[in-house]
Protein backbone atom coordinates (compact mmCIF):
# COMPACT_ATOMS: atom_id res chain seq x y z
CA UNK A 1 0.00 0.00 0.00
CA UNK A 2 1.36 3.26 -1.04
CA UNK A 3 1.06 5.62 1.37
CA UNK A 4 1.72 9.72 0.74
CA UNK A 5 1.15 12.66 3.13
CA UNK A 6 -1.09 13.80 0.23
CA UNK A 7 -3.38 11.13 0.74
CA UNK A 8 -3.32 11.18 3.77
CA UNK A 9 -4.71 14.53 4.04
CA UNK A 10 -7.16 14.30 1.44
CA UNK A 11 -8.33 10.96 3.35
CA UNK A 12 -8.95 13.08 6.23
CA UNK A 13 -10.45 15.59 4.29
CA UNK A 14 -13.11 13.25 2.68
CA UNK A 15 -13.84 11.40 6.49
CA UNK A 16 -13.92 14.65 8.15
CA UNK A 17 -16.55 15.94 5.22
CA UNK A 18 -18.41 12.86 6.65
CA UNK A 19 -18.54 13.74 9.65
CA UNK A 20 -19.20 17.49 9.11
CA UNK A 21 -22.28 16.91 7.67
CA UNK A 22 -23.40 13.93 9.64
CA UNK A 23 -22.96 15.00 13.25
CA UNK A 24 -23.81 18.59 12.20
CA UNK A 25 -27.70 17.41 10.53
CA UNK A 26 -28.24 16.00 14.53
CA UNK A 27 -29.48 19.34 16.09
CA UNK A 28 -31.25 21.17 13.28
CA UNK A 29 -33.24 18.10 12.97
CA UNK A 30 -34.47 17.97 16.36
CA UNK A 31 -34.99 21.44 16.66
CA UNK A 32 -36.25 22.25 13.37
CA UNK A 33 -38.86 19.10 14.31
CA UNK A 34 -39.58 20.90 17.90
CA UNK A 35 -39.98 24.28 16.38
CA UNK A 36 -43.09 22.59 14.25
CA UNK A 37 -44.19 20.51 17.05
CA UNK A 38 -45.01 23.74 19.00
CA UNK A 39 -46.61 25.24 16.41
CA UNK A 40 -49.09 22.47 15.52
CA UNK A 41 -49.68 22.82 19.08
CA UNK A 42 -50.63 26.32 18.79
CA UNK A 43 -52.44 25.82 15.65
CA UNK A 44 -54.76 23.44 17.43
CA UNK A 45 -55.44 25.84 20.51
CA UNK A 46 -56.19 29.04 18.27
CA UNK A 47 -57.08 27.64 14.50
CA UNK A 48 -57.56 30.73 12.92
CA UNK A 49 -54.54 31.86 13.68
CA UNK A 50 -52.78 29.21 11.09
CA UNK A 51 -51.09 31.73 8.88
CA UNK A 52 -49.27 33.83 11.30
CA UNK A 53 -48.33 30.78 13.66
CA UNK A 54 -46.87 28.57 10.33
CA UNK A 55 -44.77 31.96 9.33
CA UNK A 56 -43.25 32.20 12.82
CA UNK A 57 -42.86 28.10 12.76
CA UNK A 58 -40.68 28.71 9.08
CA UNK A 59 -39.09 31.71 10.56
CA UNK A 60 -37.61 30.26 13.72
CA UNK A 61 -36.69 27.05 11.97
CA UNK A 62 -34.69 28.86 8.97
CA UNK A 63 -32.49 30.32 12.20
CA UNK A 64 -32.57 26.68 13.33
CA UNK A 65 -31.26 25.57 9.86
CA UNK A 66 -28.57 27.49 10.29
CA UNK A 67 -26.15 25.34 12.02
CA UNK A 68 -26.65 22.76 9.15
CA UNK A 69 -26.02 25.06 6.52
CA UNK A 70 -22.48 25.42 8.21
CA UNK A 71 -22.00 22.14 8.23
CA UNK A 72 -23.18 21.65 4.71
CA UNK A 73 -20.94 24.48 3.95
CA UNK A 74 -18.02 22.96 5.60
CA UNK A 75 -18.48 19.39 4.27
CA UNK A 76 -18.39 20.97 0.63
CA UNK A 77 -14.95 22.80 1.53
CA UNK A 78 -13.71 20.02 2.77
CA UNK A 79 -14.84 17.63 -0.30
CA UNK A 80 -13.76 20.23 -3.06
CA UNK A 81 -11.61 22.76 -2.11
CA UNK A 82 -8.76 21.49 0.23
CA UNK A 83 -5.70 20.68 -1.00
CA UNK B 1 3.54 -9.50 13.99
CA UNK B 2 1.22 -10.32 11.41
CA UNK B 3 -1.46 -12.65 11.54
CA UNK B 4 -3.31 -14.36 8.69
CA UNK B 5 -7.22 -13.89 7.65
CA UNK B 6 -8.90 -16.34 9.69
CA UNK B 7 -8.13 -14.88 12.35
CA UNK B 8 -8.70 -11.41 11.40
CA UNK B 9 -12.23 -12.91 10.67
CA UNK B 10 -13.08 -14.85 13.53
CA UNK B 11 -11.77 -11.49 15.91
CA UNK B 12 -14.05 -9.17 14.15
CA UNK B 13 -17.21 -11.07 14.08
CA UNK B 14 -16.74 -11.97 17.85
CA UNK B 15 -16.52 -8.29 18.27
CA UNK B 16 -19.70 -7.85 15.86
CA UNK B 17 -21.19 -10.05 17.77
CA UNK B 18 -20.55 -8.09 21.10
CA UNK B 19 -21.18 -4.88 19.47
CA UNK B 20 -24.63 -6.37 17.86
CA UNK B 21 -26.28 -7.51 21.28
CA UNK B 22 -24.72 -4.79 23.54
CA UNK B 23 -25.98 -1.70 21.45
CA UNK B 24 -29.17 -4.26 20.92
CA UNK B 25 -29.78 -4.25 24.48
CA UNK B 26 -30.10 -0.48 25.07
CA UNK B 27 -33.47 0.49 23.03
CA UNK B 28 -35.49 -2.64 23.92
CA UNK B 29 -34.63 -2.14 27.43
CA UNK B 30 -35.16 1.38 27.95
CA UNK B 31 -38.14 0.97 26.11
CA UNK B 32 -39.84 -1.73 27.79
CA UNK B 33 -38.93 -0.10 31.54
CA UNK B 34 -40.62 2.69 30.53
CA UNK B 35 -43.45 1.20 29.53
CA UNK B 36 -43.68 -1.40 32.90
CA UNK B 37 -43.38 2.11 34.71
CA UNK B 38 -46.16 4.00 33.38
CA UNK B 39 -48.27 0.32 33.38
CA UNK B 40 -47.55 0.82 37.18
CA UNK B 41 -48.37 3.93 37.43
CA UNK B 42 -51.89 3.74 36.13
CA UNK B 43 -52.19 0.82 38.47
CA UNK B 44 -51.90 2.68 41.61
CA UNK B 45 -55.36 4.34 40.87
CA UNK B 46 -57.08 1.83 38.85
CA UNK B 47 -56.17 -1.48 40.50
CA UNK B 48 -58.86 -3.13 39.34
CA UNK B 49 -58.31 -3.09 35.83
CA UNK B 50 -54.75 -4.88 36.59
CA UNK B 51 -55.47 -7.44 33.71
CA UNK B 52 -56.15 -5.51 31.16
CA UNK B 53 -53.15 -3.11 31.42
CA UNK B 54 -50.47 -6.10 32.31
CA UNK B 55 -51.55 -7.53 29.20
CA UNK B 56 -51.69 -4.31 27.14
CA UNK B 57 -48.02 -3.92 28.95
CA UNK B 58 -46.36 -7.29 28.15
CA UNK B 59 -47.84 -6.45 24.39
CA UNK B 60 -46.19 -3.72 24.09
CA UNK B 61 -43.11 -4.79 25.58
CA UNK B 62 -42.94 -7.51 23.04
CA UNK B 63 -43.16 -5.82 19.98
CA UNK B 64 -40.21 -3.75 21.60
CA UNK B 65 -38.48 -6.87 22.35
CA UNK B 66 -38.71 -8.16 18.62
CA UNK B 67 -35.65 -5.16 18.30
CA UNK B 68 -33.17 -6.76 20.50
CA UNK B 69 -34.13 -10.30 19.13
CA UNK B 70 -32.73 -9.02 15.91
CA UNK B 71 -29.64 -7.79 17.58
CA UNK B 72 -29.39 -11.34 19.34
CA UNK B 73 -29.98 -13.50 15.98
CA UNK B 74 -27.52 -11.59 14.61
CA UNK B 75 -25.04 -11.62 17.10
CA UNK B 76 -25.42 -15.70 17.57
CA UNK B 77 -24.85 -16.24 13.90
CA UNK B 78 -21.75 -14.13 14.14
CA UNK B 79 -20.23 -16.47 16.99
CA UNK B 80 -21.83 -19.58 15.71
CA UNK B 81 -22.92 -19.23 12.25
CA UNK B 82 -19.56 -20.77 10.89
CA UNK B 83 -19.18 -17.45 8.77
CA UNK B 84 -15.53 -17.11 7.64
CA UNK B 85 -14.03 -16.31 3.99
CA UNK B 86 -10.99 -16.14 1.49
CA UNK B 87 -9.80 -13.08 2.25
CA UNK B 88 -9.41 -10.27 5.28
CA UNK B 89 -12.49 -8.44 3.51
CA UNK B 90 -15.30 -10.35 5.36
CA UNK B 91 -13.64 -9.48 8.83
CA UNK B 92 -14.92 -5.90 8.05
CA UNK B 93 -18.62 -7.22 6.64
CA UNK B 94 -19.01 -9.06 9.94
CA UNK B 95 -17.98 -6.18 12.10
CA UNK B 96 -20.20 -3.75 9.80
CA UNK B 97 -23.16 -6.63 9.85
CA UNK B 98 -22.91 -6.58 14.10
CA UNK B 99 -22.86 -2.30 13.96
CA UNK B 100 -25.76 -2.66 11.72
CA UNK B 101 -27.86 -4.70 13.50
CA UNK B 102 -27.06 -3.47 16.93
CA UNK B 103 -27.15 0.17 16.46
CA UNK B 104 -30.48 -0.10 14.19
CA UNK B 105 -32.21 -1.69 17.25
CA UNK B 106 -31.42 1.47 19.37
CA UNK B 107 -34.25 3.48 17.94
CA UNK B 108 -36.69 0.93 17.38
CA UNK B 109 -36.76 -0.33 20.93
CA UNK B 110 -36.62 2.69 22.84
CA UNK B 111 -39.74 4.14 19.77
CA UNK B 112 -41.71 1.11 20.47
CA UNK B 113 -42.22 1.68 24.19
CA UNK B 114 -43.80 4.89 23.82
CA UNK B 115 -47.04 3.60 22.32
CA UNK B 116 -47.29 0.87 24.60
CA UNK B 117 -47.05 3.23 27.54
CA UNK B 118 -49.46 5.78 25.95
CA UNK B 119 -51.80 2.57 25.53
CA UNK B 120 -51.59 1.65 29.44
CA UNK B 121 -52.01 4.97 30.15
CA UNK B 122 -55.42 5.81 27.78
CA UNK B 123 -56.66 2.27 28.52
CA UNK B 124 -56.46 3.47 32.52
CA UNK B 125 -58.05 6.34 31.39
CA UNK B 126 -61.22 5.53 29.16
CA UNK B 127 -61.60 1.43 29.29
CA UNK B 128 -64.25 0.91 27.36
CA UNK B 129 -61.83 2.11 24.23
CA UNK B 130 -59.56 -0.46 25.07
CA UNK B 131 -59.73 -2.26 21.96
CA UNK B 132 -59.41 0.71 19.64
CA UNK B 133 -55.97 1.75 21.65
CA UNK B 134 -54.48 -1.62 21.24
CA UNK B 135 -54.99 -1.12 17.72
CA UNK B 136 -53.63 1.94 17.14
CA UNK B 137 -50.79 0.67 19.27
CA UNK B 138 -50.00 -1.97 17.50
CA UNK B 139 -49.92 -0.35 14.23
CA UNK B 140 -47.82 2.64 15.53
CA UNK B 141 -45.26 0.01 16.97
CA UNK B 142 -45.06 -2.18 14.10
CA UNK B 143 -44.32 0.94 11.67
CA UNK B 144 -41.57 1.96 14.67
CA UNK B 145 -40.15 -1.10 13.78
CA UNK B 146 -39.29 -0.88 10.00
CA UNK B 147 -35.79 0.63 11.15
CA UNK B 148 -34.31 -2.33 12.72
CA UNK B 149 -35.84 -4.34 9.94
CA UNK B 150 -33.86 -2.62 7.51
CA UNK B 151 -30.52 -3.15 9.96
CA UNK B 152 -31.57 -6.89 10.19
CA UNK B 153 -31.06 -6.77 5.94
CA UNK B 154 -28.17 -4.60 5.64
CA UNK B 155 -26.88 -7.32 8.56
CA UNK B 156 -27.53 -10.31 6.25
CA UNK B 157 -26.67 -8.65 3.25
CA UNK B 158 -23.11 -8.31 4.93
CA UNK B 159 -22.93 -11.71 6.64
CA UNK B 160 -24.31 -14.21 3.72
CA UNK B 161 -23.32 -12.04 0.05
CA UNK B 162 -19.74 -12.95 -0.95
CA UNK B 163 -18.04 -9.73 -1.29
CA UNK B 164 -14.02 -11.80 -1.73
CA UNK B 165 -13.47 -10.97 -5.19
CA UNK B 166 -13.54 -7.80 -4.73
CA UNK B 167 -10.48 -5.59 -3.94
CA UNK B 168 -9.60 -5.23 -0.44
CA UNK B 169 -9.21 -1.18 -1.35
CA UNK B 170 -11.67 0.51 -0.55
CA UNK B 171 -14.20 -2.42 -0.33
CA UNK B 172 -13.20 -2.69 3.32
CA UNK B 173 -14.54 0.63 4.14
CA UNK B 174 -17.37 -0.01 1.80
CA UNK B 175 -18.33 -2.45 3.81
CA UNK B 176 -17.99 -0.93 6.98
CA UNK B 177 -19.80 2.31 6.32
CA UNK B 178 -22.53 0.29 4.90
CA UNK B 179 -23.32 -1.11 8.51
CA UNK B 180 -23.00 2.31 9.63
CA UNK B 181 -25.14 4.57 7.78
CA UNK B 182 -28.37 1.80 8.41
CA UNK B 183 -27.46 1.41 11.79
CA UNK B 184 -27.03 4.93 12.57
CA UNK B 185 -29.76 6.39 10.68
CA UNK B 186 -32.25 3.74 12.19
CA UNK B 187 -31.85 5.09 15.56
CA UNK B 188 -33.54 9.01 14.76
CA UNK B 189 -36.63 7.52 13.09
CA UNK B 190 -37.35 4.58 15.47
CA UNK B 191 -37.48 6.81 18.30
CA UNK B 192 -39.43 9.32 16.65
CA UNK B 193 -41.85 6.79 14.89
CA UNK B 194 -42.75 6.23 18.40
CA UNK B 195 -43.25 9.66 19.47
CA UNK B 196 -45.75 9.97 16.91
CA UNK B 197 -47.65 6.60 17.92
CA UNK B 198 -47.70 7.49 21.91
CA UNK B 199 -49.87 10.63 20.20
CA UNK B 200 -51.88 8.53 18.84
CA UNK B 201 -52.47 6.63 21.23
CA UNK B 202 -53.61 9.39 23.47
CA UNK B 203 -55.62 10.98 21.06
CA UNK B 204 -57.59 7.75 20.29
CA UNK B 205 -58.20 7.00 24.24
CA UNK B 206 -59.38 10.59 25.06
CA UNK B 207 -62.01 10.67 21.78
CA UNK B 208 -62.48 7.13 20.55
CA UNK B 209 -64.98 8.21 17.88
CA UNK B 210 -61.89 9.68 16.17
CA UNK B 211 -60.62 6.71 15.38
CA UNK B 212 -60.24 7.04 12.03
CA UNK B 213 -58.71 11.09 11.33
CA UNK B 214 -55.66 10.05 13.94
CA UNK B 215 -54.89 6.91 12.14
CA UNK B 216 -54.63 8.49 8.82
CA UNK B 217 -52.29 11.20 10.53
CA UNK B 218 -50.50 8.91 12.55
CA UNK B 219 -49.90 7.18 9.29
CA UNK B 220 -48.76 10.31 7.66
CA UNK B 221 -46.88 11.45 10.30
CA UNK B 222 -44.58 7.75 11.14
CA UNK B 223 -44.12 7.53 7.43
CA UNK B 224 -42.51 10.88 6.87
CA UNK B 225 -40.35 10.41 10.19
CA UNK B 226 -39.42 7.10 8.68
CA UNK B 227 -37.72 9.03 6.01
CA UNK B 228 -34.07 9.66 6.27
CA UNK B 229 -34.31 5.81 8.00
CA UNK B 230 -34.64 4.68 4.39
CA UNK B 231 -32.14 7.09 3.09
CA UNK B 232 -29.48 5.35 5.34
CA UNK B 233 -31.02 1.89 3.66
CA UNK B 234 -30.18 3.57 -0.03
CA UNK B 235 -27.12 4.59 0.82
CA UNK B 236 -26.07 1.00 1.96
CA UNK B 237 -26.93 -0.45 -0.69
CA UNK B 238 -25.63 1.99 -3.24
CA UNK B 239 -21.92 0.95 -0.61
CA UNK B 240 -22.37 -2.55 -1.03
CA UNK B 241 -23.73 -3.43 -4.86
CA UNK B 242 -21.76 -0.38 -6.83
CA UNK B 243 -19.03 -1.30 -8.21
CA UNK B 244 -15.31 0.99 -7.08
CA UNK B 245 -12.05 0.16 -8.84
CA UNK B 246 -9.29 -1.05 -6.62
CA UNK B 247 -7.03 1.78 -5.34
CA UNK B 248 -3.81 2.33 -4.20
CA UNK B 249 -4.26 5.19 -1.60
CA UNK B 250 -6.66 5.52 0.99
CA UNK B 251 -8.70 8.30 -0.32
CA UNK B 252 -11.57 6.32 -1.87
CA UNK B 253 -12.01 4.40 1.56
CA UNK B 254 -11.94 6.89 3.46
CA UNK B 255 -14.40 8.99 1.21
CA UNK B 256 -16.62 5.59 1.51
CA UNK B 257 -16.59 5.69 5.28
CA UNK B 258 -17.58 9.30 5.30
CA UNK B 259 -20.22 8.59 3.22
CA UNK B 260 -21.15 6.11 5.84
CA UNK B 261 -20.59 8.24 8.84
CA UNK B 262 -22.81 11.03 7.36
CA UNK B 263 -25.96 9.91 6.29
CA UNK B 264 -25.62 7.35 9.17
CA UNK B 265 -25.42 10.41 11.72
CA UNK B 266 -27.34 12.48 9.46
CA UNK B 267 -30.39 10.61 9.81
CA UNK B 268 -30.75 10.63 13.55
CA UNK B 269 -31.91 14.57 14.24
CA UNK B 270 -34.52 14.72 11.41
CA UNK B 271 -36.09 11.70 12.52
CA UNK B 272 -36.03 12.50 16.38
CA UNK B 273 -37.35 15.84 15.09
CA UNK B 274 -40.36 14.83 12.87
CA UNK B 275 -41.23 12.27 15.53
CA UNK B 276 -41.60 15.24 17.80
CA UNK B 277 -43.58 17.52 15.38
CA UNK B 278 -45.79 14.62 14.97
CA UNK B 279 -46.39 13.87 18.20
CA UNK B 280 -47.61 16.97 18.80
CA UNK B 281 -49.89 17.14 15.57
CA UNK B 282 -51.40 13.94 16.69
CA UNK B 283 -52.21 15.40 19.72
CA UNK B 284 -53.98 18.13 18.96
CA UNK B 285 -55.99 16.05 15.82
CA UNK B 286 -57.41 13.87 18.82
CA UNK B 287 -58.50 17.39 20.63
CA UNK B 288 -59.86 18.58 17.83
CA UNK B 289 -60.64 16.10 14.65
CA UNK B 290 -62.34 18.36 13.35
CA UNK B 291 -59.04 20.55 11.95
CA UNK B 292 -57.24 17.45 11.52
CA UNK B 293 -56.81 18.81 7.60
CA UNK B 294 -55.07 21.73 8.75
CA UNK B 295 -53.41 20.17 11.36
CA UNK B 296 -51.66 17.59 9.24
CA UNK B 297 -50.78 20.18 6.86
CA UNK B 298 -48.69 22.29 8.91
CA UNK B 299 -47.25 19.00 10.24
CA UNK B 300 -45.66 18.30 6.76
CA UNK B 301 -44.71 21.63 6.28
CA UNK B 302 -42.97 21.40 9.40
CA UNK B 303 -41.25 18.31 9.05
CA UNK B 304 -40.67 18.80 5.34
CA UNK B 305 -38.24 21.54 7.06
CA UNK B 306 -36.84 19.62 9.60
CA UNK B 307 -36.04 16.59 6.90
CA UNK B 308 -33.53 19.17 5.14
CA UNK B 309 -30.49 18.42 6.85
CA UNK B 310 -31.42 14.67 6.37
CA UNK B 311 -31.45 15.53 2.08
CA UNK B 312 -27.93 17.85 2.97
CA UNK B 313 -26.46 14.21 4.25
CA UNK B 314 -28.36 12.50 1.87
CA UNK B 315 -26.22 14.61 -1.23
CA UNK B 316 -23.22 14.41 0.74
CA UNK B 317 -22.94 10.98 1.10
CA UNK B 318 -24.04 10.51 -2.57
CA UNK B 319 -21.05 12.82 -3.51
CA UNK B 320 -18.57 10.61 -1.65
CA UNK B 321 -19.49 8.00 -2.95
CA UNK B 322 -19.83 8.80 -6.34
CA UNK B 323 -16.19 10.67 -5.93
CA UNK B 324 -14.76 7.84 -4.86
Amino acid sequence: MEFSGADLIRAAALLGAGLAMGLGAIGPGVGEGYAAGKACEAIGRRPEEAGLLTRTMLVGQAVSESTGIYSLVVALLLMFVVQ
Amino acid sequence: MAFDHVTWIKAASYLGSGLAVGFGAIGAALGEGYTAGKANQVLAYRPRMSGDILKTMLVGQAVAESAAIFALVISMLLVFGGLGGPTPLSAWAYLGAGLAAGLSAVGSGVGSGFPAAAACEGIGRQPKASGQVTLIMLIGSAITQTPCIFGLVIAFLLMFVDFSAKPYYPYWAALLGAGLSTGLAAIGPGAGGGLVGASACKSVARHPEAQRPVTTAMLVGIGTTQSTAIYGFLISLILLFKSFPASTSYVPSFALLGAGFAMGFGGIGPGIGEGITGGYALDQVGRIPEKATLLTRTMLVGQAVSESTGIYSLVVALLLVLNA
